[in-house]
């Protein structure tokens, strides 16, 4: 910070992400109120509650284990030796919890002391949006407890191993096999995709959803208004959340020169104004083939539009923005189709259709790159793997299956082992808001007959 | 095999041109999003008149 050049970057970096994470609230609130409007009115105050206080609990964790996560364990740890390379965790003392960089710190000789804390909270959304894709598919039965810890485990643990193995610029998977997934589409979405699922199969269908021949019963949102309006929020969140996967500014020449850019996770060039573009063509791609597959349903066809733009996050940075529209609406179909087949097939309640948004179309949006963005580097080192079909094939098994699906369904056995994973059926029936509707009608007539005493 | 333009990102980095897949492909790209979008108009149109004549048969509500 002794020179302008140097604290001009500095502290606009520190900005950046600054405005990234605000920006990113949105998502959350646009999760609260689409969750809201999805459930019947007698379940819409719980619900809201357990997609709030993930926001805490993951933030804390995030705090004292999550962060760290991130940088000790690019190398798996072990896995990358298993290809010949350094298997261990690596030194992270910025990140450890009771060092004296996750607190106010002026400087210090590595440059941590003024990106730590608005790069940690880049993150940290990033983990809510992770715990909260997975709060939606299990409204009106789960137990908050039960959710809860889930939310943890996915928001500080599972995705932030995922990210520290295939988004980060020295993670094993980018390493060996050209993982390539810029805005997350295996990262984030897959990964919270399979969770849910691993959680929904355990969990079971909300009552009534299924009639006896198995068929399924549509379940009348309390308000749709609130379901697209909350998805229409997070379409302006994730705004922030493509900004806060970029580096705004990094000296991307390797030998002599010097060449400023913003750059993906992996520090490989890309620009701002590409994935403005491929954002809002991927989001249109998304629309217009979710308008389709739905005959115009607008949660469908909002829920499609942000199903393009997963589709396509995982090359953005890179595609023609016509490729990305019609990638988008590729995996709008797929997810569309998807979802109804697992749910007539295998009688999976899926409340907001999030295994299908988030896990079918990331994981589409994985493969799809390998194919699209074939041979390209996916690291300015050349000696990492090219992106490959199989590269992202293999990486979205590992986020949707090993570190998405296979968590969240062990998790959803060992609390039911408990009893704690559903809540009675008794309380399913009458309402999670049972006790505060009756309260509050209780209170009503109270309010009434003292206003009729008093006058 | 490589969809890319260029080989690696090392070297000097002012001299890679257009960063996405295919380049040269820019006018057939342009021609199926033209026709899809178009596609779309025709599809949405004659859906809208299946719908409502399907809603006409069930009568009055």
């Amino acid at each position: 910070m002794d020179n302008e050049i140097t604290a001009l970057t500095t502290i606009f970096t520190e900005f950046y992400y600054w405005l990234t994470v605000m920006i990113m609230f949105l998502i959350h609130i646009g999760f609260c109120t689409y969750e809201v409007g999805t459930s019947r009115h007698k379940n819409m105050m719980h619900t809201l509650m357990k997609n709030t206080m993930l926001i805490p609990l993951v933030t804390v964790t995030f705090f004292y284990f999550g962060w760290w996560i991130y940088f000790a364990y690019p190398n798996g740890p072990g896995i990358n030796a298993l290809f010949g390379g350094d298997g261990s965790i690596v030194s992270a003392p910025w990140a450890e919890p009771w060092g004296t960089l996750m607190g106010p710190t002026m400087n210090d000789p590595d440059g941590w002391a003024r990106i730590n804390g608005v790069f940690w909270a880049a993150f940290l959304l990033f983990s809510w949006t992770a715990a909260s894709i997975v709060s939606g598919s299990v409204i009106e039965r789960i137990r908050s407890s039960a959710f809860w810890i889930c939310a943890v485990l996915i928001g500080s643990v599972f995705w932030i191993i995922d990210a520290s193995w295939g988004w980060h610029a020295d993670g094993w998977m980018v390493r060996q096999l050209g993982y390539h997934d810029a805005y997350a589409s295996g990262v984030i979405h897959a990964i919270a995709g399979g969770f849910a699922l691993g959680i929904l199969i355990v969990l079971g269908p909300r009552i009534g959803k299924f009639r006896p021949d198995g068929t399924a019963r549509d379940i009348p949102p309390s308000d749709p208004w609130k379901q697209v309006i909350g998805l229409f929020l997070i379409y302006t969140g994730f705004w922030g959340f493509y900004v806060a996967c970029n580096v705004p500014i990094w000296d991307v020449q390797s030998g002599d020169g010097v060449f400023f850019s913003a750059t993906n996770i992996y520090l490989a060039p890309t620009t701002l104004s590409a994935i403005t573009v491929n954002f809002l063509m991927s989001l249109s791609g998304g629309l217009l083939m979710g308008y389709m597959c739905s005959r115009g349903d607008a949660f469908w066809t909002y829920s499609g539009g942000l199903a393009g733009i997963i589709a396509a996050s995982a090359g953005n940075d890179l595609y023609h923005p016509i490729q990305a529209l019609l990638i988008g609406a590729a995996g709008v179909w797929i997810m569309y189709k998807m979802h109804y087949w697992v749910e007539r097939t295998f009688k999976i309640d899926d409340a907001v259709g999030a295994v299908a948004v988030h896990g079918y179309a990331g994981f589409f949006g994985v493969v799809i790159a390998g194919f699209v963005l074939w041979g390209y580097p996916s690291s300015p080192d050349p000696s990492f793997a090219a992106v490959t079909p199989w590269g992202q094939f293999i990486g979205a098994l590992i986020m949707f299956g090993l570190l998405g699906f296979l968590p969240g369904w062990v998790t959803a056995l060992i609390l039911q082992g408990f009893g704690v994973l559903r809540i009675p059926k008794e309380i399913e029936i009458q309402g999670l808001d049972f006790a505060t509707i009756e309260d509050n009608e209780q209170l009503e007539k109270d309010l009434a007959k003292a206003e009729r005493a008093e006058a | 095999m490589t969809t890319a333009g260029f080989e690696n990102w090392a070297g000097n980095v002012s001299e890679i041109g257009p960063m996405y897949p295919f380049v040269g492909s820019e006018v057939l790209l342009l021609i199926i999003g033209v026709v899809t979008w178009i596609g779309w108009h025709i599809w949405q149109s004659s859906n809208e008149t299946r719908t409502y004549e399907e809603e006409k048969k069930r009568g009055k509500r």
